[in-house]
């Protein structure tokens, strides 16, 4: 076991793991921040997406000891007031089917977002193909990441 | 935030009151005051009861602060039930939505049936629930006339009170609770429903109940649960199923940091209950899976390791020809019809076992603790969890509890209890509670699969392209089971073909036949059993049999069905089929697509298929394109259903159609697993592949017909039309004809 101080949320977080041990379980076992998922394990899906610094990051691929000072930001942390504008079009436009997925994919959004305030269909499906659906939601997670631009966008937002 | 909210403990007053709600199955009852009310966060317990509460049965409380609470009994797999039923009660009950908490309830009698399969839990309990809410809206009026003197005629309910027409006078249900509380409940009969054109809910689109705490990844499934001092299992079983544990080294993993305990199971003979296995429980998940990297076991794999998907391939095709074991239908001469047919086409057709890969894996936390094992599950059956702990490790039924909790998916995988009866089966040697956590691995290798099948289709056309003889020899699997001490092969859920299904019934000579493979793979119900998979193989053989005739595609369908409104079931196990309801939603779904008004060039095209399923009919067509490198692109899906006279959560259901054609063109275009040496081949998603954003169709034209029957469930029945209906558009664009499943097995490249 050995002891890490991670930057979470923008609060300082000490724990003491195996240094193997994925940030997504450091997350959801150690912190009790279970908004980070558990699918595949592996990479393969994106439910467990965090950001690395603004950067989103597979946490179940991404052991404790890679973290250092890096900000990590989890579902949890995305908004103070869970009123990011992808968050306010989740509910309008009642995305999620089982949900279980959904904050992986609100976070690989919320970094496009960031990086591209108003993207295409097309850079849409680039930058959310790593994460999966099972429920098949992707129709509305692509009309809500429309619906989030327009929220962002004053003139656009106002109905 | 805190691991444990301990909700307020219910007072052990009984709320038996009456029981004339009790038609539909629902049982009005008494609170039930639990031990494991020591729940998680992630536990919606309902609160407890205060002195003047409304509590008229055991789905509805209002509190005299005027919060009205509704329990969801029903599990929620994301099928949008806990949003829907709940609806149900408010629209009756007259309470703005927005002033509505909803729970979801735990495993109990009082609740009636709590199993979410078979698109059941909407027909079921529409109803019921209709009728739950208008009685207490009766009573909260009777209530408020008596504090005003007036007769009852005088009031009436809205926005979560009563009114006085004449006085203008108002009570708001909170102030009423205490006297309604007193209010005899009245007879079902006397009780008066809204009429449909009045409702202000139903129809409407609302969003999940949940999508809150979705969005802000609050703890809410299964998987989220914890308890103060549980501790994290993981179960290592053969990879052959059912093989048994022979030695596994134990004290050297014992020995591993993190881990408390290595436990042998020994598991039963049932291959869809406790199977034998090696559980490491640790301080972590990560911890126990570590561990289990070093865990090695020597396994008696069994029998079934000699089951190949190869083997089984070579033994369907070698019965071409030959009698099935069983005859299902057998109308008029079929043997005569088809040498008297001016055309016969013969078609042999097949798909494999895939896997449900709900996105939460399967897990379950269980604490055993003073006699009693107590279940925290994301789970579509609870009963039938706690049947299956209770039967496997000798528990009785009362001493078991189970609380449902939210699953990451469903689509029948947890309609089965396996996880809950291995967690059910450590935590009985472990004196904490534990939360057993599959990894994507045991998800994947040790599903109640979907089963494969194989078709050797016969069909014959008379000089006019009439369908004058069909022929099905249908070679399916089955376990070897012990029933009654007799040895017998019991077919798979969703295996067993009905002699009634579609196209048995409609053709003169017509010989359906059955044999079942004996595989040692367990299998079990994949959203719409049956229907996901003979719909494919049906309507696509009806595409060739049509093409042959070169006949419209419609049309020949039309024909097919005849003029008939209903058509009887045949015998006792025989299912009605509502014609008239099909040939609507074809000839409304044919309108909507433009079927027979645009021309194509070579490369697109449009396909037509249908299905009567899970009580649903449904009509897809597909307009596809196919480049000649190969790649499909599906560019429009038009889907017209009749689920009945009323759609209860518009945006519920719309994402339940939207969420069926993509699951059904994932599973078409991708999904299969490979047999070998008795295990599965495929691990996770790099090779068991999920259809991803880019894949998905172009746009999706959703329209319920609304009619006058009975209002019916949504979680399946929009899924079999579409891989049909996308392989006849893909015969139509480039001629290629799919007998095999997945289409990633097709070449579709064209010069
Ligand atoms: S759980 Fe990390 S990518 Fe799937
Ligand atoms: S909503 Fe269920 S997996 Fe995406």
């Amino acid at each position: 076991m050995t002891k890490y101080t991670l930057d979470i949320n923008g609060a300082s977080r000490t724990v003491d793991v195996a240094p193997d041990t994925p940030l997504l379980w450091v997350l959801r076992d150690t912190l009790d921040l279970v908004g980070t998922k558990f699918a595949c394990g592996v990479g393969q899906c994106g439910s467990c997406t965090v950001h690395l610094d603004g950067v989103p990051a597979r946490s179940c691929t991404t052991p404790v000891s890679t973290v250092g000072r890096k900000r990590v930001t989890t579902i949890e942390g995305l908004d103070a007031k869970t009123s990011h504008p992808l968050q306010q079009a989740w509910q309008e436009l009642d995305v999620p089917q089982c949900g279980y997925c959904q904050s992986g994919q609100i976070m690989t959004a919320a970094a496009l977002l960031k990086e591209n305030p108003n993207p295409s269909d097309e850079e849409i499906e680039a930058a959310m193909a790593g994460n999966l659906c099972r429920c098949g939601t992707y129709t509305r997670i692509k009309a809500g990441i429309h619906h989030a631009v327009a929220l962002a966008t004053p003139a656009k937002g106002r109905k | 935030m805190k691991p444990i909210s301990k909700p307020k403990k219910p007072g052990r007053r009984e709320f038996l009151r009456n029981t004339a709600l009790a038609g539909g199955g629902l049982i009005l009852g008494c609170y039930w005051d639990s031990a494991a009310l020591a729940a998680t966060a992630v536990v919606d317990a309902p609160a407890g009861p205060g002195a003047t509460a409304f509590e008229p049965n055991a789905f509805i409380r209002i509190s005299p602060e005027g919060v009205v609470t509704l329990v969801s009994k029903q599990p929620e797999i994301g099928q949008g039930i806990k949003t829907s039923l709940p609806m149900v009660i408010a629209e009756q009950l007259e309470v703005d939505w927005r002033d509505v908490v909803i729970v979801q309830g735990d495993l109990h009698t009082r609740y009636g049936s709590q199993s979410a399969g078979g698109s059941r839990s909407t027909p079921t309990n529409y109803e019921p629930f209709h009728l739950l809410g208008a009685t207490a809206r009766t009573m909260l009026v009777a209530a408020a006339a008596k504090v005003w003197g007036v007769p009852v005629g005088q009031c009436y309910a809205a926005h979560s009170a009563v009114h006085h027409r004449e006085s203008k006078r108002t009570l708001g249900y909170g102030q009423l609770a205490g006297e309604a509380a007193a209010v005899l409940v009245p007879a079902a009969a006397t009780v008066v429903l809204k009429d449909p054109k009045d409702y202000k809910l139903l129809g409407k689109r609302i969003g999940g109940v949940d999508n809150a705490a979705v969005v802000s990844g609050k703890p809410l499934f299964g998987i989220d649960v914890r308890l103060p001092g549980m501790l994290y299992a993981t179960y290592e079983k053969c990879p052959v199923f059912g093989g048994k544990v022979v030695t596994a080294n134990l004290e050297a993993v014992k020995a591993l940091p993190g881990v408390r305990d290595v436990l042998v199971i020994e598991g039963t003979a049932n291959l869809n209950g406790l199977m034998p296995g090696v559980a490491i429980v640790a301080d972590s998940t990560w911890a126990a899976m570590s561990a289990r990297r070093q865990l090695r076991v020597d396994w008696d794999e069994g029998r079934a390791a000699s089951h190949s998907w190869d083997g089984f391939v070579a033994q369907a095709s070698a019965l071409r020809g030959k009698p099935g074991t069983s005859v299902l239908r057998n109308d008029g001469d079929v043997d005569a019809a088809m040498s008297a047919a001016a055309q016969r086409i013969e078609a042999f057709y097949q798909y494999p076992f895939i896997s449900h890969a709900s996105f939460e894996p399967q897990n379950c936390t269980a604490w055993f603790k003073e006699g009693v094992m107590e279940l925290w599950a994301p789970t579509q059956n609870p009963a039938y969890g706690q049947h299956l702990v209770a039967a496997t490790l000798g528990l009785a039924q009362d001493k078991i509890i189970v609380h449902i909790l939210r699953s990451g998916g469903g689509f029948g995988r947890r309609l089965s209890a396996d996880y809950m009866v291995e967690a059910a089966a450590i935590a009985r040697r472990v004196a904490a509670p534990v939360k057993l956590t599959w990894s994507r691995e045991d998800d994947l290798r040790h599903d109640h699969y979907r089963a494969g099948g194989f078709h050797h289709l016969r069909g014959g056309l008379d000089a006019g392209g009439r369908l004058v003889a069909w022929h099905n020899h249908f070679v399916s699997f089955g376990n070897r089971v012990v029933r009654d001490g007799a040895s017998e092969l019991q077919l798979g859920p969703g295996a067993a073909l009905n002699g009634d299904e579609f196209p048995g019934r409609w053709i003169k000579n017509c010989r359906l036949e059955q044999t079942p493979l004996e595989c040692g793979i367990p299998m079990g119900p994949w959203r719409a059993p049956g229907s996901n998979v003979y719909a494919w193989v049906f309507q696509s053989f009806i595409d060739e049999l049509a093409a042959a005739a070169r006949r419209d595609q419609l049309q020949f369908r039309l024909e097919l069905l005849g003029d008939r409104e209903i058509m009887p079931g045949t015998g006792e196990r025989g299912i009605s089929f509502d014609v008239g309801r099909m040939r609507r939603v074809l000839a409304e779904v044919a309108q909507r697509a433009g079927w027979g008004k645009k021309v194509f060039a070579k490369g697109r095209g449009m396909g037509i298929a249908f299905q009567f399923s899970h009580r649903g009919y449904v009509a897809q067509v597909a307009e596809v394109s196919v480049s000649k490198d190969g790649k499909l692109t599906v560019d429009r899906v038009v889907v017209v259903a009749d689920v009945g006279s009323q759609i209860v959560n518009l945006s519920g259901a719309e994402n339940q159609v939207q969420g069926s054609v993509i699951d059904a063109l994932g599973t078409l275009m991708f999904q299969e697993l490979d047999i070998v040496k008795g295990r599965i081949v495929q691990s996770n998603f790099h090779d068991y592949p999920m259809i991803g954003m880019a894949d998905i169709p172009k746009k999706i034209d959703i329209h319920f017909l609304q009619t006058n029957y009975p209002v019916t469930g949504l979680g399946e029945p929009a899924f079999p039309p579409l891989a049909p209906a996308v392989c006849n558009a893909i015969y139509a664009a480039i001629g290629k004809r799919v007998r095999q499943l997945p289409l990633a097995r097709t070449d579709l490249r064209w010069a």
